[in-house]
């Protein structure tokens, strides 16, 4: 039943057989999933008004653009593999394979340990070039895009690092399959973040 | 069932209060009728609605409470009349919503031939600039602002020789000539309201905003900022006069353009000594003031605001109540000084002589004159010297029981109660929470305590006035 | 496959059964024990709010009468109460009081979908609240920007704790949306998975509604307060430019240029709007509930109900920038933004109307929570109808920034959501504590909130149609202001008084009630679900050996033909309905 059907039920037609066009859901996976579901909605508003205060801000007087660090570049492919990585840790989660699962997460995590510090280090070329978040807005805006990306990236490897400690202890494979599902689209979703962000950056 | 009751009877209340009470919009004063039309327009749509919705709550309440037997009607949901009732809402939204788009359709269209005036904002005062014959305001930059520069005037730009600077927080406006008032702020967020005008807007740092509006009636009318900017918000106030245009260029004309303010004179300081003469008789030889006259400390105070006082003096805006004794006297003593340059070259002299430390007379409890002092502190400073960009003069370090008496003066009335002291005005409201003569004195003692921190330029004085 | 509720489940995480006295109502994860916790968090830092508002109404009736109240203070207790009372009371009472208690009891469930989760929000809240009472004690004291915080005042000289307080309040912020989140999440995901067999979504109680959409609302706009709050603290405290422009603070040049005030208002208000419909649609939601129940009549029209609260949850989404009418943004603005918020005036009115008709041919017991509903209605017609004033843009031209809006602000928000937390605390008293609360002191202390708190805002709007100003600690000689002016002051002050303590007999109800008489499981003769656990109050775990089964929806009161005047959610067909044919209720 489309969502539009639900909330024309006229549910005084009663009394009818309980469950009836009910449509509940089975299991805590789908709860876990709805969760963090909501959750990408809210951190989509969060990552969507920072976007809009960039531009917001591009256009008063004293803007000047920045060349962003070609560094940025290399990163980005690292957090694409991560998530290449995370589909692959899914796929063998899925299939049962626990192997697979350890060695994928690992390797994910790691590349996107490498993309944190690759970050860090982007900031560390501004710097040198004399560009403080103080003095230019668009540094100051390049700095607050990346570190919040980064942030969150952050809190997604906590979460990481439990699953693959676990994978590593020898756990049912079917006892990570959920947390690997939610990590990986965690994962995609970042990616998907972080390029609507560089393109923003490059393009101004 | 009494509820229902209280419910009709508070509408009755209500309706009784909205046509008796005395407070209604102030007589118009401009040419924004169609606002108040637009109102009335709300008031009644809104009003039917309230009385009808609600005499038909409380006759529910009163027909349908319970009573024994009583059964509920089982009725899930009407659609016909949910349509009926958007419909109705709708229409009632629509009679609302469309002469106040056309209203503001006018509001956002400002005529071609509007004359334009700048209101510049600060914490907590304002001041006005007049673009002169050419019609168009010279470049501004807040990073030019300085005590010699209050408007941040750019010199190099040629359009703004003929600005006429008005350092006043009164402006007037010839009757019945479109105006276009531009706004800027030198720091915070304002807004400039006239309740007889209907408009307002913002003062935002960084932009310039405007409001339009066509002054109808002559009269003066007080400018209120009406978006908190700052402890003292509630005393920045100006003043609107409205009226026929040569006593509108009368005015204008008597204020100075940023050329004569760049032309005019250096101070002579040596010329001002020979008028020095006849205060040292009560101030002292060099100006350190004389308890036993009455007569205060005058070195290490700011020119402008010496100035400002001596001006006060000669023209009664100070020292013209009979009950300010004192006051009277030192009117007498500034009508000797003929003209402005001779009030700018005795101030000037004055900045010569040698600012020496008083002897503090007055003691109180110092933590609570530290309390105290918190309300003060973002005008006069940290160190109670002053700040040229807030108006206000150095306190700290002057004769002690003159600042006591001052004080007292401006609380009661005696000082800044004249219409014309606009700068006394704000000290008189900030000074009323002086209830008790202890609070007076734990607030001077404490301001004893402080260093007393001169601003390089706090002599550098202000030649615009 | 059969229908396994979650927390039947055989999974890694069993449900939370605790023994100790901590584990049961300290670090508690029961749904019910955070709902209280919550709730006297919320109404302790509302107690002190109020406390504040009474020292401001002191000031303004006898200005300058009082030391202890500077100018400075004056502000700092303008902004400290108006930020306690919309975030740290309202939105926690109602999504984190009310939505805890609930949700899971209404939708059949046996706790939030995350209870630990649920557990760290509240006191998460509690370190919000925490670090918002600490900057009483900072140099500088709290912030007085208003509760708005706009900068560039906020953090500038001359505006009291731009230093400290500012700083402390925008990290209060920052971790209340954070519990705010947590707890969001749970409610939300709660409803959509975890209502028990049969309880499909237009089978749920308006309270739910009303509470799951303000929820929703929260989780989209919270983010804006959260950026706008990131991004003023870095100007604060490192120096960037995102607001502040260049200017001049106390007569010497700052380091910034080139930010917008005019940014932060926008993200500020696309919350801020959003913000009183997070508090308002529960009130909405909650009110529906015990009208028709104390009406013994269905609610009128409920599918209108739940589509107005979903219309009025999206469009308040595009209405944000009529707070923002005299802000100096592009005024061609001000077309769209009053024409989307007389829009949403559609919907909350058909809300109104319908709410009216329930009580049609109703069978009304005048107890206290429907006193209190009654109340609501009056109360919100009239700050529903003054918002139209100031929704349309020209109208708010003179009216903006005077005590027209505090009047509307606080009849919309203050008075009528609060007239409901009364209805609603009254009403699930007994539920929550097994009791029966006094009846009489119930009734007196309605009559006093209701009339006092009338004849304290009613009056207010009529002085900002004059014209005086909001915001401003005292007014001086002001010729326009008429001595007049200044006595309706001092009235106002005496009722605001009179009401502040008139909520004595609340508190004293309540606590003496606990020592009272006990109550019946179903005194009211609800049809919600809440009311069918099988301990009273419930215990943890709400359902017993097993969760219940739903059969019909929320409002099956006054059924024709059936044995009682209400007939429960989980009753089955109903034998005594021979010939009732639901299609034609009334024959």
């Amino acid at each position: 039943m489309s969502i539009l059907g639900k909330l024309a039920e006229k549910s005084w037609l009663t009394p009818s057989a309980a469950g009836d066009g009910v449509d509940m859901n089975t299991g805590p996976e789908p709860a876990a999933k709805t969760a963090l579901a909501l959750f990408i909605a809210v951190l989509t508003s969060i990552f969507f008004l920072f976007a809009v205060g960039y531009r917001m801000r591009m256009h008063q007087p004293d803007w000047e653009a920045i060349s962003d660090p070609g560094l940025l570049w290399i990163n980005s492919v690292a957090l694409v593999l991560a998530s290449v990585c995370m589909h692959f840790a899914r796929k063998s989660a899925l299939s049962g394979d626990i192997r697979g699962v350890r060695y994928a997460l690992t390797l994910a995590g790691a590349l996107s340990i490498a993309f944190l510090v690759g970050q860090f280090a982007a900031w560390g070329i501004l710097r040198e070039s004399g560009l403080y978040a103080v003095q230019s807005p668009a540094t100051a805006f390049f700095m607050l895009l990346t570190g919040i990306h980064a942030l969150h990236l952050f809190g997604g490897l906590v979460v990481w690092a439990r699953a693959a400690a676990r994978a590593w202890q020898g756990i049912e494979v079917k006892r990570i399959r959920l947390s690997v599902e939610l990590c990986t689209t965690y994962w995609h979703f970042l990616l998907l973040v972080w390029y609507v962000f560089f393109t923003l950056l490059l393009l101004t | 069932m009494f509820v229902a009751i209280v419910v009709v009877l508070l509408v009755i209340g209500s309706l009784i209060f909205h046509f008796a009470s005395p407070w209604w919009f102030t007589p118009i004063a401009s040419n924004w009728n169609m606002i108040d039309t637009t109102v009335d327009i709300t008031f009644w749509v809104t009003g039917i609605v309230f009385v009808l919705l609600n005499l038909f709550l409380a006759w529910c309440v009163l027909n349908f409470r319970h009573k024994k037997g009583r059964k509920a009607h089982y009725e899930p949901e009407n659609k016909k009349l949910e349509i009926w009732l958007t419909g109705i809402t709708t229409v009632g939204v629509v009679a609302m919503l469309a002469p106040g788009l056309i209203v503001w359709g006018d509001v956002v269209t400002v005529p071609d031939d509007a004359m334009e005036v700048e209101a510049v904002g600060q914490q907590w005062h304002w001041t006005f600039r007049y673009p002169g014959n050419d019609g168009d305001f010279g470049d501004v930059d807040p990073r030019l602002i300085s005590v010699a520069n209050p408007f941040g005037m750019d010199p190099d730009d040629p359009a703004g020789a003929d600005d006429v600077l008005v350092y006043s927080p009164e402006m007037h406006l010839p009757i019945d000539r479109p105006v276009k008032v531009l706004l800027r702020s030198k720091d915070v967020l304002h807004n400039f309201a006239v309740p007889q005008f209907r408009t307002k807007m913002d003062l935002v740092p960084g932009m310039v905003t405007y409001q339009w509006f066509i002054p109808t009636v002559e009269g003066s009318y007080e400018i209120m900022c009406e978006e908190l900017c700052g402890m003292a918000h509630h005393t920045m106030r100006g003043e609107v006069v409205v009226e026929q245009q040569a006593d509108f260029e009368d005015w204008l004309g008597s204020y100075p353009t940023y050329a004569e303010v760049l032309a005019r004179a250096e101070p002579d300081a040596e010329a001002g000594k020979m008028s020095y003469m006849a205060c040292a008789a009560c101030h002292g030889q060099n100006g350190e003031g004389n308890p036993a006259l009455n007569a205060p400390k005058l070195t290490g105070l700011d020119s402008w605001y010496l100035k400002r006082q001596l001006q006060h003096y000669k023209s009664g805006v100070r020292g013209s109540d009979p009950a300010d004794a004192l006051g009277m006297q030192m009117r007498g003593m500034a009508m000797t000084l003929v003209n402005e340059a001779a009030i700018d070259n005795v101030v000037a002299y004055i900045g010569t002589l040698p600012d020496v430390p008083v002897v503090a007379t007055i003691e109180g409890n110092v933590d609570r004159g530290r309390d105290l002092y918190q309300t003060c502190v973002n005008c006069h400073g940290a160190q109670g010297q002053g700040i040229w960009a807030m108006n206000a003069p150095r306190a700290a370090g002057m004769s002690d029981w003159y600042t006591a008496n001052q004080l007292r003066n401006f609380r009661d009335g005696l000082r800044g109660a004249n219409p014309d002291d606009r700068y006394g005005r704000q000290m008189a409201q900030m000074a009323q929470m002086l209830n008790e003569e202890a609070e007076i004195n734990d607030l001077v003692a404490y301001m004893n305590t402080l260093g007393q921190t001169q601003l390089a330029d706090a002599n550098a004085g202000r030649r615009f006035e | 496959m059969a229908y396994v509720a979650i927390a039947d489940r055989d999974h890694e995480h069993e449900l939370h059964d605790p023994h100790t006295f901590i584990t049961k109502y300290v670090w508690s994860q029961d749904h019910k024990v955070i709902a209280i916790q919550y709730s006297l968090t919320a109404i302790f830092v509302g107690v002190i709010a109020l406390l504040l508002s009474g020292m401001m109404r002191l000031q303004l009736a006898f200005p300058d009468s009082f030391s202890f109240i500077a100018p400075q203070d004056y502000y700092q207790f303008v902004t400290i109460h108006g930020m306690i009372m919309v975030i740290y009371l309202l939105t926690a009472l109602f999504l984190g009081g009310f939505g805890n208690y609930l949700i899971p009891l209404m939708c059949g469930s046996r706790d939030m979908v995350f209870p630990f989760m649920n557990m760290l929000s509240y006191w998460v809240y509690l370190l919000s609240v925490i670090i918002l009472l600490t900057s009483f004690f900072v140099p500088g004291g709290p912030t007085g920007a208003g509760w708005t915080l706009y900068p560039p005042q906020a953090v500038m000289q001359g505006t009291p704790g731009s230093s400290w307080g500012i700083i402390l309040m925008l990290v209060s912020l920052g971790v209340f949306i954070v519990a705010f989140t947590m707890g969001g999440l749970n409610y939300v995901t709660t409803v959509l998975q975890a209502r028990c067999k049969g309880m499909t979504l237009m089978r749920m109680p308006l309270s739910v509604w009303g509470i799951f959409i303000a929820t929703i609302l929260g989780l989209l706009a919270f983010p804006a307060l959260l950026v706008s709050a990131i991004m003023m603290t870095l100007d604060a405290t490192i120096g960037t430019s995102f607001f502040m422009p260049a200017v001049l603070e106390a007569g010497m040049q700052n380091d910034h240029e080139g930010g917008s005030p005019i940014l932060f208002q926008h993200l500020f208000w696309f919350f801020g709007h959003p913000e009183v419909y997070i508090v308002a649609l529960p009130a909405f939601g909650l009110v529906s509930d015990i009208l028709a129940c104390h009406a013994r009549k269905n609610i009128f029209g409920y599918r209108q109900m739940v589509w107005a609260i979903v219309a009025i949850g999206g469009l308040s989404f595009i209405v944000w920038a009529h707070h923002m009418y005299v802000s100096g943004m592009d005024p061609y603005f001000g077309f769209f933004f009053a024409t989307t918020t007389l829009i949403i005036a559609v919907p909350t009115a058909i809300k109104v109307y319908n709410w009216v008709l329930t009580l049609y041919e109703g069978d009304i017991h005048l107890r206290v929570p429907m006193l209190f509903c009654i109340g609501f209605i009056f109360t919100f017609i009239h700050g529903g109808l003054t918002g139209l004033f100031l929704g349309n843009v020209v109208v708010d031209l003179p009216l903006s920034d005077t005590y027209f809006v505090v009047g509307h602000f606080h009849m919309v928000m203050g008075v009528s959501p609060v007239l409901v937390v009364f209805a609603a605390i009254y009403h699930w008293y007994p539920k929550i504590t097994g009791k029966m609360y006094n009846e009489t002191m119930g009734k007196w202390h309605f009559w006093f909130t209701f009339l006092g708190a009338y004849s304290i805002y009613l009056p207010m709007h009529y002085l900002g149609i004059l014209g005086v100003p909001r915001r401003y600690f005292s007014y001086g000689p002001t010729e326009f202001i008429p001595e007049s002016a200044q006595a309706m002051n001092v009235g106002i002050t005496y009722s605001a008084l009179f009401v502040a303590a008139a909520q004595i007999l609340f508190f004293v109800n309540m606590f003496m009630s606990l020592r009272g008489k006990k109550s019946d499981p179903n005194p009211w003769g609800a049809t919600t679900l809440e009311w069918r656990t099988p301990q009273h109050p419930p215990k943890h775990g709400n359902w017993g050996p097993s969760l219940p089964t739903v059969y019909r929806w929320a409002y099956d009161y006054s059924v024709p033909g059936a044995a009682k005047d209400f007939i429960s959610q989980d009753e089955p067909a109903a034998p005594g309905a021979e010939g009732f044919d639901p299609e034609h209720p009334n024959g």
